[in-house]
């Protein structure tokens, strides 16, 4: 496990244990256990409607769980709006449809959170974002709204906009599922800089070159169960569940 | 087997080719387009003719324009004499003449707070906002009402016309949205406590006609509150208006936070924003967005239902041309009256209604 920038600080970034959640009769996850240490790097993959993205959500308290407990940088999840919105901090998160702010612009996206939630100043705050902007490459559509870039570069603001709260750990929620396809590539690129630099990484995705690249660990879930929790070399190579094994043959076999 | 096909060269753009204009070609295209068209069209513009002819020849070619008093109206038209006789009391009253500046004041305030907000071009927004909505009631309670630095008092019974039309109106449209907002929160609540409470509130409100709210108002709201409190027939009507118009707000307000994507909430929430940050910076300005023409609809018949405080004995435009009405001097002049009232109404809710028009257009962002 490559663990260069892994800091000093030997709690783990997020732990699961006996994660249970129902959507009304529903149980959509069971019995979860997850630890992921700092500078991790774990995908996430599984059929749809396997309970992976609810997993995430539960992580910066989107979703709400009802059995178990989650520990997010060593602060435990409770109720409390402020515990919440403490461990959020902590957590940035992108989502699958971008959900950027369409009636502001990409700069007042990136800025506005560390303006309002971290209270920074103004400026202090842009310089921030344009930091951030020109990492994910698309500091020239600064002043552009969200309605006037291509889905690709929607989902780079998004990504600059959670790096701009400085995150300790990254949730990515099938990021590039809603992207043509010309248009993945460029937000990948970026996802793999960031694990390059040691961000710790939960992606629920099915880019399995992604997965290749930079996962620590590969992690199959179906029916709200964790089925199966690898390197990705063997995982890839010698899924040991059936499950699994059917799995990888539908989204690799053609 | 199929053939490559191959394409090197490039096709440059071209402009689309251009349409027949002119004239002949636009009414050709519009109006004459085939044999129904053409008598549709014919018998259109002959019923507009038919109908707009008789009008236009009352109300202006044989109007009678100048004079006192009604012996100036003798060519048969409109006699807006009748109009110009009456019309400082039309706008102001019975707010003595010698202090009507004191009104006139307050409108121009007004026109200038209205401006400097309404037009993109003059800077200092937060200022005029900050103005508009904490010194200027202030300034004009004490302008209209009077009691302050040695200017008499004029009391609200003789407060009238456009000037308490005016008062009711943006009155109620100021403390209406507000509250609407509030209530539509409240209505999407998580707490039951706050979530009933707006629902019955909202519900109460939106089942009563205006006119009962009116006279529970005017008549029943003395019988609970103190008898030492001598509370102002204005003040009352003022706090029906706003809290029945704020019903029907907060219903416009849900809609359009119903039309936010759950997303904006979420993606909010993962940047540790809370509810009210949420909400003020995220749902709401693009909830109110949408929401522009619902908002201005309600503003629109906030407006016009200011003239139903006539059956609780306050004198707004329409009850006080009705007044005129009465006055045996002018007897018979009742169309020209309300032809009038219908007038004023419609250059206030038609200038409502293109502003609400242009700031839709403004606010696109293109989504």
């Amino acid at each position: 496990m490559t663990s260069q920038t892994a800091k000093a600080d030997d709690t783990p970034m997020i732990e699961m244990r006996g994660l249970n959640k129902w959507y009304g009769d529903f149980h959509v996850l069971r019995d979860i256990d997850l630890t992921v240490q700092r500078g991790e790097r774990i995908v996430i993959c599984g059929p749809s409607g396997s309970g992976k993205s609810t997993l995430i959500r539960c992580i910066n308290h989107l979703e709400e769980h009802q059995q178990g407990e989650i520990v997010v940088g060593g602060i435990p999840m409770t109720q409390d709006v402020k515990r919440i919105e403490q461990i959020r901090h902590h957590v940035g998160m992108v989502f699958q449809h971008f959900n950027l702010f369409p009636h502001l612009s990409v700069l007042e996206n990136c800025s506005l959170a560390p303006i309002w939630v971290q209270k920074k100043p103004r400026r202090e705050a842009e310089e921030l974002a344009m930091k951030y902007l020109e990492r994910v490459r698309i500091a020239e559509q600064a002043h552009k709204f969200p309605g006037q870039l291509s889905g690709g570069q929607q989902q780079r603001v998004a990504i600059a906009r959670s790096l701009c709260m400085h995150p300790e750990v990254m949730l990515f929620d099938e990021p590039t599922s809603a992207l043509d396809p010309e248009m993945i590539k460029e937000v990948l690129d970026v996802m793999v800089e960031l694990a390059e630099e040691g961000m710790t990484m939960l992606c629920v995705t099915h880019e399995m070159g992604f997965a290749k690249t930079v996962a620590d660990r590969v992690i199959f879930m179906d029916q709200g169960q964790i089925i199966e929790e690898n390197a990705p070399e063997p995982f890839f190579n010698d899924p040991q569940s059936e499950r699994t094994q059917l799995f990888l043959s539908q989204i690799l076999g053609h | 087997m199929s053939k490559l096909t191959l394409n090197t060269t490039p096709v440059d753009a071209r402009p689309a080719p251009k349409r027949s204009i002119g004239a002949i070609a636009w009414l050709r295209a519009n109006l004459f387009q085939g044999p129904i068209n053409s008598v549709l069209s014919l018998l259109a513009i002959w019923a507009l003719i038919a109908g707009l002819t008789p009008l236009i020849q009352w109300a202006i070619i044989d109007a009678d324009w100048i004079g006192t008093s009604r012996e100036a109206c003798s060519s048969g038209g409109a006699c807006w004499v009748f109009i110009s006789a009456r019309f400082e009391q039309f706008i102001y009253g019975f707010y003595p003449s010698e202090l009507r500046w004191r009104v006139d004041l307050t409108f121009v305030l007004f026109a200038v707070m209205i401006a400097w907000l309404a037009l993109p071009r003059l800077p200092a927004k937060k200022l005029a906002a900050v103005l508009t909505l904490a010194v200027f009631p202030i300034v004009a309670f004490y302008l209209l009402h009077g009691g302050l630095f040695g200017m008499p008092t004029v009391p609200t019974h003789r407060w009238g016309g456009l000037m308490l039309t005016l008062v009711l109106a943006v009155v109620g449209i100021v403390a209406a949205l507000p509250i609407g907002i509030v209530l539509a929160l409240g209505r999407q609540s998580k707490m039951p406590i706050v979530k009933s409470i707006s629902v019955v509130f909202i519900e109460f409100w939106r089942g009563v006609p205006l006119i009962t709210v009116l006279f529970m108002a005017s008549v029943m709201l003395p019988l609970f509150v103190p008898t030492e409190v001598d509370m102002d027939k204005l003040v009352r009507a003022l706090i029906g208006i706003t809290l029945f118009q704020s019903a029907y707000m907060a219903e416009v307000v849900r809609g359009g936070l119903q039309a936010i994507p759950k997303g904006q909430e979420e993606a909010a929430a993962a940047l540790g924003m809370g509810y009210w940050k949420r909400m003020g910076l995220i749902v709401l300005p693009q909830a109110l967005k949408m929401m522009i023409p619902g908002i201005v609809n309600t503003f629109i018949a906030l407006f016009k239902d200011t003239s139903l405080v006539l059956i609780i004995g306050l004198f707004d435009l329409l009850a006080i041309v009705q007044a005129a009405l009465a006055d045996a001097d002018w007897l018979g002049y009742s169309i020209e009256g309300y032809v009038f009232v219908a007038f004023v109404f419609w250059i206030f809710c038609f200038g409502m209604s293109r502003y609400s028009q242009y700031l839709e257009r403004k606010l696109h962002t293109g989504h």
